[in-house]
């Protein structure tokens, strides 16, 4: 990935940052300008909470040039609380035990490394949602 | 509007051709259809692939192939629409014959993708998706897939084995099919124990990786039935698209693009699902054949799998699909999938077929689908008596 296509997405990449439609109230992830329910333009920012629940996931065991020694790994589409699906890696959990419907939560992550001398990205991931413990 | 007819069809054998490059395989195919169709020159010439740039580094294709196939000086331009690269090419092919710009017009598909390690291919598929919100999360393509099945399986309660059908349909066909790349039949046992390529999408879910190219001629029908061409006409050609990101569409499990373009084109030809003696769908994976079924109006929703699983898509079923192998096993070169599935409609409706012919079949039905359904051109086509 180009270093300006990375910082360019800094927001949504980072702090979840998407766009709610002030025409019909669609709340947008990722940011698009132009509201795909109503079609008319929707450049409010929008943050979303970060918490959501699986809808499907999937263990994949070929990767992608960049991404095989991460192999293998945990996708998902998430439902976030806020209504729109987001996809992503889950991380900090056992495949065995991811469902659909498991509550999750979102974090900040090391993607991928570019090579020695290359980037070294990072995204959104989702983990299982936190328990409090009670003290 | 003029009505459209194929007037010439040719293939390649599907497979791993690495004696032969991209520019060799679009000739051929090429050279095939002119010579069924016994013309010499087609005012036009429209090439669908979707990797040439990155897997071969090669673009500019039109005017490659025109000059490779010794019509340097025609009009010719490279379409692209993903996996549905093929069906897009005869689609424009169709536009300019139908509106009068041009009288015989070609379309060729064709992909070369073993020329690279398969991580790199697997890398240029996922293109066919959302670059930054899919590709760059590190899903691969089938990822994509394995998410709508897991889902699937879920809200209509099947088990990853009810697909079985699809892959052991599409193997029992291409045993026919000198030009398809699996020939050979495999059982539900094998199914069950292949490996896992992305949970729950199997070896045998999925199509093969391949290099390809086919080709078809189109003719207004008055010029073919003016020079005595066998000819099968278009009754209706149609596209529509939905979000590339699958996380975009309010119901993943909905095709929408490919339930629109099935709608649309069941208008312009007057007909509906139950007129449509075969069906040639996108079964790239399993999965894709069952919402594709659902999408054409075949099944409703959730009840695609109940087809295969009832045996209704063989050749002697209620709708048979993938009749010369299908995309699991005549093989997948993206961008030369829609041609291979006119070509093979059309040696259906010729009486072609061999032995996998179809007995009286009159109408048959393409379905090409790009990414995760963000674009499908539909082509329902009639044998002409």
């Amino acid at each position: 990935m180009s270093l300006a296509s990375y910082w360019r997405t800094s927001k949504q990449r980072m702090s979840l940052v998407g766009e709610i439609c002030p025409h019909c109230g669609a709340k947008l992830f990722p940011p698009r300008d132009v509201c795909p329910k109503c079609s008319e333009p929707a450049k409010e920012p929008f943050a979303f909470s970060g918490k959501g629940v699986v809808y499907s996931f999937s263990t994949m065991y070929v990767a992608p040039k960049g991404f095989e020694k991460y192999a293998p790994y945990v996708v998902a589409l998430i439902k976030l609380d806020e209504g729109p699906l987001v996809a992503a890696q889950l991380t900090d959990v056992d495949k065995s035990e991811v469902h659909i419907g498991m509550p999750v939560e979102m974090v900040t992550r090391k993607m991928r490394e570019e090579g020695e001398d290359g980037l070294i990205l990072y995204n959104y991931k989702f983990r299982p949602l936190l328990q409090k413990v009670a003290s | 509007m003029r009505d459209i007819s194929i007037i010439g069809i040719g293939q390649t054998p599907v497979g791993e051709h690495w004696k032969r490059s991209l520019r060799d395989l679009g000739t051929e195919a090429v050279l095939a259809a002119l010579e069924d169709a016994r013309v010499k020159r087609p005012d036009a010439l429209y090439v669908g692939n979707m990797l040439s740039g990155q897997l071969s580094r090669q673009e500019n294709l039109g005017a490659l192939i025109a000059d490779y196939a010794g019509l340097r000086g025609t009009e010719a331009l490279k379409i692209e629409a993903a996996c549905a690269s093929g069906a897009a090419a005869l689609r424009m092919a169709y536009v300019a014959v139908a509106g009068g710009v041009h009288d015989v017009v070609m379309a060729c598909g064709v992909e070369k993708m073993t020329d690279t390690l398969s991580d790199e291919t697997t890398t240029g598929l996922v293109s066919a998706a959302d670059a930054i919100y899919e590709g760059e999360q590190g899903l691969s393509f089938v990822a994509l897939n394995a998410l709508l099945m897991q889902r699937y399986m879920y809200e209509f309660g099947y088990q990853r084995e009810d697909f079985a059908g699809f892959a052991i349909n599409a193997h029992r066909n291409a045993v026919n099919n000198p030009c398809a790349m699996f020939r050979k039949l495999i059982s539900q046992e094998a199914f069950a124990r292949t490996r896992m390529i992305a949970e729950p999408v199997s070896l045998l879910d999925s199509s093969g990786i391949a290099d390809g190219a086919a080709a078809v001629v189109l003719a207004s029908t008055e010029f073919a039935q003016a020079h005595g061409l066998l000819s099968v006409r278009i009754a209706a050609s149609a596209v529509a698209t939905d979000s590339v990101a699958l996380h975009d569409r309010d119901d993943p499990l909905v095709l929408q693009a490919a339930r629109d373009s099935a709608q649309r084109a069941y208008a312009q030809a007057g007909l509906g699902p139950d007129d449509i003696d075969f069906f040639e769908l996108h079964d790239a994976f399993t999965i894709m054949a069952a919402l594709s079924l659902e999408a054409a109006g075949f099944a409703s929703q959730g009840e695609g799998v109940r087809l295969a699983l009832e045996d209704q898509i063989s050749l002697q079923g209620r709708i048979p699909i993938c009749t010369m192998g299908g995309l699991k096993a005549r093989g997948h070169p993206v961008g030369a999938t829609g041609l291979y599935q006119v070509v093979e409609a059309t040696q259906q409706l010729r009486g072609q077929a061999g032995a996998n012919q179809l007995q009286g079949c009159r109408v048959g039905m393409t379905q090409n689908i790009g990414g995760s359904g963000a674009v499908a051109v539909t082509h329902i086509l009639e044998r002409v008596e």
